[in-house]
């Protein structure tokens, strides 16, 4: 079934233990465009945005009602592989996380894994496959002469590049963005920004930022949560001329902090 | 400096305060000097005994390439070689069983295991660290030495391979705990990394968790070695103690360490027996020094540049 979604939830519950941090969630995230959460801490973007790749799972106590659809398949049913899910939904972090290997192998890591299972590389398509991940985070230049030391040694704003870019290769329909530039400098958070506009159209784009000047800027939606709920929810530039909700008017002027 | 305010209670408080530090400082202080001054004082008093004889009577080719070990004989030998290849032998054989092993149970205890499991396994295993060695030593002779006969349809059970299980299992909880340790120092960050771009348990453990702890893997390996050289009376209880360059793991030898425990009693000090054995000593702890060097050295990733 195809409905115009990359992901789209309903009735999402989601409970860490006995607290719960999701209530009633439906949303729908169009492909192909950048849609921006926003909202004050605590209220669930986090969550939300961990639960559609089931990373969450990793915690123990965490626990799920409802549906999550990625292309239009239930990621929780059982016969879904949560491996395909990752692929097709990849992760950048609200810190950079490079593993510790080189350069190479942290954007050929996902790569390596997902084609291994199924074939035999050609070494000549490994480099051409790192050289198109990293001319798309417009990180080849200052990396391509180093490509073999160890990516901990980056500036923060090249290893967030450098997330983002290993995750190009096994091309995923979506990339899910949690505050990507909250550990950069304004310099770096331009940068990463334009990096990830460009990236539009090629994958759909959930980010979600506390900069509102960021998400009206750089996305086509925006979504607004409150306390685990999804309170509004439409084009940018409506959610933030004319919001529906005067919750949302209070936030975007500023009066939760 | 007699400034009026001095007298106040809030300075005398002051000045009980400082004393106090003071005294925990000196006292700090003496306590890691001590440790200096004991290991140099134990390896000064070993070497003054050793030296003597290493410089005087002994042939260290003899020592290093002879098997002969007869120092009470009418015609004294000195070749350490049988007890060298004694204490290698048992001390590989250990690594052998026992490196699967720890490394086995710090990748559950560390990767798998959850919650109580876990806490519960974390104190059996520094439980095994604190059984005696003495009770080891039983262990091999009045369980292992039989079910060795049994098993292998061999005529004794005390040899090599039985040593070296035990040995194995007494290095077993040190490398285990040491390792977690290592395990457990990978960020979690990079486990999540890599999950999220789709790897499976396995291939996080194998791709990012072993080769980010390699180093802390490595000293864990090495200070279980130098567990192996050192041990005492388990290996001596448990070997046969027959001086024997063995060709099989069924074969009985004798260990460097058992060695001197079992024959430093009978000597007169001063004696060329005596300073032979204060050699063996030397030599052991030459070997362990250096080894635990290493493990730490390794620690420190020094060795990766
Ligand atoms: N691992 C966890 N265990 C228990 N509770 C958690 C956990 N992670 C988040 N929570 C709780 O769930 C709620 C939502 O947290 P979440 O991190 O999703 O918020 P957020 O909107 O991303 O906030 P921020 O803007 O600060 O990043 C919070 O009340 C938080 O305390
Ligand atoms: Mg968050």
């Amino acid at each position: 079934m195809d409905n115009g979604y990359a992901i789209e939830t309903r009735g999402l519950n989601l409970w860490y233990g006995d607290f719960q941090a999701l209530f009633d969630v439906d949303l729908g995230v169009k492909k192909g465009i950048i849609t921006s959460m926003i909202g004050p801490s605590g209220c669930g973007k986090t969550t939300l945005l961990r639960t559609c790749n089931r990373i969450n799972e990793r915690l123990g106590y965490v626990r799920t009602t409802g549906n999550v659809f990625v292309l239009g398949h239930d990621i929780f049913a059982d016969d879904v592989e949560i491996v395909q899910v990752r692929k097709e939904v990849g992760m950048v972090f609200q810190r950079p996380n490079p593993l510790p290997i080189s350069i190479r192998d942290n954007v050929l890591f996902g790569f390596r894994l997902h084609e291994a299972r199924m074939r035999k590389v050609p070494a000549g398509e490994e480099a051409a496959v790192l050289e198109s991940a990293l001319r798309q985070v417009l990180l080849w230049d200052a990396v391509k002469d180093r490509l073999d030391q160890p990516a901990t040694g980056l500036s923060l704003e090249e290893q967030q590049k450098l997330c983002i870019a290993r995750l190009l290769p096994v091309k995923p329909e979506v990339l899910l963005m949690d505050e990507p530039c909250s550990a950069l400098d304004p310099a770096g958070t331009e940068a990463v920004e334009e990096m990830i506009w460009q990236l539009r159209g090629d994958y759909t784009i959930l980010i979600v930022t506390h900069n509102m000047a960021q998400a009206r800027r750089a996305s086509d939606e925006c979504v607004f949560m409150l306390l685990g709920k999804i309170i509004e929810h439409g084009r940018t530039e409506e959610v933030f001329l004319n919001p529906l909700n005067s919750e949302t008017a209070d936030y975007i002027e500023g009066r939760y902090g | 400096m007699s400034h009026p305010r001095d007298r106040t209670g809030v300075m005398d408080r002051r000045d009980l305060a400082w004393y106090a530090d003071r005294c925990a400082q000196v006292l700090i202080f003496a306590g890691g000097i001590s440790a200096i001054v004991f290991i140099i004082g134990i390896f000064v008093f070993v070497t003054r005994e050793g030296l003597g004889f290493v410089f005087g009577p002994l042939d260290l080719g003899q020592f290093f390439s002879s098997i002969e070990w007869r120092p009470t004989s009418d015609n004294p030998g000195y070749g350490a070689l049988a007890l060298m290849v004694g204490t290698l032998s048992v001390t590989g054989l250990a690594m052998l069983f026992s490196v699967p092993l720890s490394l086995g149970a710090a990748l559950y205890i560390g990767e798998f295991a959850k919650g109580k499991t876990r806490e519960a396994l974390k104190i059996l295993v520094e439980m095994l660290a604190a059984i005696p060695s003495v009770v080891w030593g039983f262990v091999g002779m009045s369980i292992m030495n039989p079910l060795i006969i049994q098993v292998f349809d061999v005529p004794v059970g005390l040899s090599a391979l039985n040593a070296g299980i035990i040995l194995g299992l007494m290095a077993a909880p040190i490398m285990t705990t040491i390792a977690e340790d290592a395990l457990k120092a990978v960020p979690d960050s990079y486990r999540e990394a890599a999950e999220a771009l789709g790897a499976t348990r396995w291939e996080v453990i194998l791709k990012v968790v072993i080769p980010a702890s390699k180093n802390g893997l490595v000293a864990a390996v090495l200070l279980g070695v130098g567990r192996g050289f050192g041990e005492t009376m388990a290996v001596l209880m448990a070997t046969g103690h027959s001086i024997n360059i063995p060709t099989s793991p069924f074969d009985g030898v004798r260990a460097l360490t058992a060695t001197i425990a079992s024959e430093l009693g009978d000597t007169a000090t001063g004696s060329p027996h005596y300073g032979s054995l204060f050699t063996l000593g030397i030599f052991l702890f030459v070997v362990t020094f250096l080894i635990n060097l290493t493990a730490d050295l390794v620690v420190k990733g020094i060795r990766k540049k």
